[in-house]
């Protein structure tokens, strides 16, 4: 069970004198029950690359597999995978169009054919999931706060039970509070529904809290692949990239090259500051 | 002299029916009496649907207070007849740089706010140039709007408001929508305009690491101004922006949990150099 990418280029307008190659080679095997961050600038390939794990986009060259079937046979039905990968887009609260919440819900279940009731029964589970209350279901989507309409959004996804879920910016424009309330939405639905998750994020800070594998693309192309804080040694070829290491990590280069023996292969501000307790003892007993 | 003056401002967002009956009212900003002066670098705090953007709203009359007053540059905006001049002394960019950008050219669309105002076309090619180089998208004239990437759209937004000659720009979270490259080219875009031309700047955003420079900080909850002060002052009350929904600066964060586990570092560190320079004092 994953999904297998083998030698994928895409090329958007081939053939004209315009054409961009926005993925180049990329191969990738993503397992079950991953937590996945998807890292990269402005124009580095992430979004085309999540457009490819269901079908949205068509792979110029090489091919897609998921769960062993390629995904571009005649007979495979995209439609099924579109349920199974289900991609939440940035702000999709701008996707929301139905009069109430639930209906709103309801939408991507009952395109995938399924029967009133099992649309409706999906439909609650998933806001439930997504902590909304009931009071809210029958109100306008457009009257919500700005995090819980993304969280309808979500919801509308989940709804169709994907086994794995990508996720372009799910925190975008949130404040703080309400991007942690989203993230931890996510590490939930893994922790405990076991979906597998792909987080594309600009917030190295985020990546390095939540994700066991993290996927580097520039120009298209796969520059890393592997725990964040391997990929994040590198910092120095990340900012060439237009990337950076969370802070953390250039306050620990800091602090050891003005003498603190200090590890620098920290994410989180409770793994600096254990550290910086515990090389400060070290220093004054010795 | 002050830019921007509130006294007891206050605005409801009122929500009718199909037949224009009130359905209800929502205070969006309570009793806020604010004083901006020109040349400060303002940033404004505060969680989603905390009032803030409401509140940048009223600075070049998109809304006018429910009750109290605001003076933009010694003009009351309530009074119709100031309207042109306040928008000209206060102008804004907002969050979606495609949602601001018409030109099919970027020097055109940086023409559009001066031919607007009746400026003659010779002046209004010398501030689109003038423009274009504050904001370091001079090079990029001739491109059109859509090559562009999110960070250099919101500098031409920028540019186009800059040739209208504000005293003051209002940036209602120019960056939520950039990546870590785009937000540095912007954020710095706007301090240099700060510190170069002396345009009042004032700053609404999510990111508490672009506000560490400014002069003055206020926090919004509920509508209402919660706290005030430097950003030193501000960031020394870590609890109390947490209970606010906001953040911190992460090195902030950091110094705030060694002093809590007992080291002697002192409160309101904002870069990675203050901390450094208070650990080593430990050792």
């Amino acid at each position: 069970m994953s999904i297998i990418l083998n030698h994928v280029s895409h090329v958007y307008g081939a053939g004209t004198n315009q054409a961009v190659k926005a993925l180049d080679d990329v191969s990738l095997k993503i397992e079950d029950g991953e937590f996945i961050g998807l890292i990269g600038h402005t124009g580095s390939g992430k979004s085309t690359l999540i457009q490819h794990m269901n079908a949205l986009l068509k792979p110029t060259e090489g091919e897609i597999y998921f769960n062993g079937a390629d995904i571009h046979d005649k007979e495979y039905n995209r439609k099924m995978l579109r349920g199974k990968v289900g991609l939440v887009f940035q702000y999709p609260e701008h996707q929301l169009f139905e009069s109430d919440v639930f209906k709103d819900v309801c939408f991507g279940p009952r395109n995938l054919g399924l029967d009133d009731k099992e649309v409706e029964l999906r439909s609650y589970a998933a806001l439930r999931q997504v902590g909304l209350e009931d009071e809210f279901f029958y109100q306008s989507p457009f009257d919500l706060s700005g995090g819980q309409k993304r969280r309808v959004a979500i919801a509308g996804v989940l709804a169709m039970k994907p086994e794995v879920l990508i996720l372009d910016e799910p925190t975008a424009g949130l404040d703080p509070k309400g991007r942690d309330e989203i993230l931890d939405l996510v590490k939930r639905l893994h922790d405990e529904n076991g979906i597998t998750v792909i987080l594309v994020s600009h917030s190295m800070e985020d990546v390095a809290k939540y994700v066991g594998r993290l996927i580097v693309m520039d120009h298209g192309k796969v520059q890393y692949d592997d725990t964040p804080m391997a990929v994040f040694a590198h910092y120095k070829h990340l900012e060439t990239m237009g990337l950076a290491a969370p802070q953390m990590v250039y306050i620990m280069n800091e602090l050891k090259e003005s003498g603190l023996r200090v590890r620098t292969d920290v994410a989180t501000i409770e793994e600096a500051r254990d550290e910086i307790l515990a090389a400060l003892r070290l220093k004054n007993t010795l | 002299m002050s830019i921007v003056k509130t006294d007891k401002l206050s605005f409801d967002y009122i929500r009718r029916d199909e037949e224009g009956n009130v359905e209800g009212i929502t205070r969006a900003v309570n009793d806020v009496s604010i004083d901006i002066k020109q040349g400060d670098f303002i940033a404004i705090l505060g969680h989603n649907g905390s009032g803030k953007s409401t509140l940048a709203k009223h600075m070049n009359a998109i809304l006018y207070p429910t009750e109290g007053t605001i003076w933009v540059d010694g003009k009351d905006t309530a009074d119709d007849d100031n309207l042109w001049e306040i928008r000209q002394s206060a102008g804004m960019v907002f969050q979606n740089p495609d949602n601001q950008i018409i030109g099919q050219v970027v020097e055109e669309d940086v023409g559009f706010g001066p031919e607007n105002m009746g400026v003659p076309t010779k002046e209004i090619w010398e501030r689109v140039e003038e423009s274009l180089k504050a904001v370091g998208m001079y090079e990029f004239r001739l491109m059109s709007p859509n090559k562009l990437s999110g960070g250099q759209k919101q500098r031409v937004s920028i540019a186009g408001v800059i040739a209208m000659h504000p005293k003051c720009i209002i940036l209602d979270e120019p960056t939520a929508m950039l990546d870590p490259n785009g937000r540095a080219e912007v954020i710095r875009a706007v301090r240099a305009l700060n510190a170069v031309e002396n345009i009042t700047v004032i700053l609404i955003t999510h990111y508490m690491e672009e506000v560490i420079h400014a002069d003055k900080i206020f926090v919004m909850d509920k509508g209402s101004i919660e706290m005030e002060g430097t950003p030193v002052e501000i960031f020394s009350r870590v609890e109390q922006l947490q209970q606010l929904r906001l953040d911190v600066p992460q090195v902030t964060l950091l110094a705030h949990e060694l002093r809590k586990a007992g080291l002697a570092i002192p409160t309101g560190i904002l870069t990675a150099q203050e901390l450094k320079e208070a650990l080593c004092q430990l050792f």
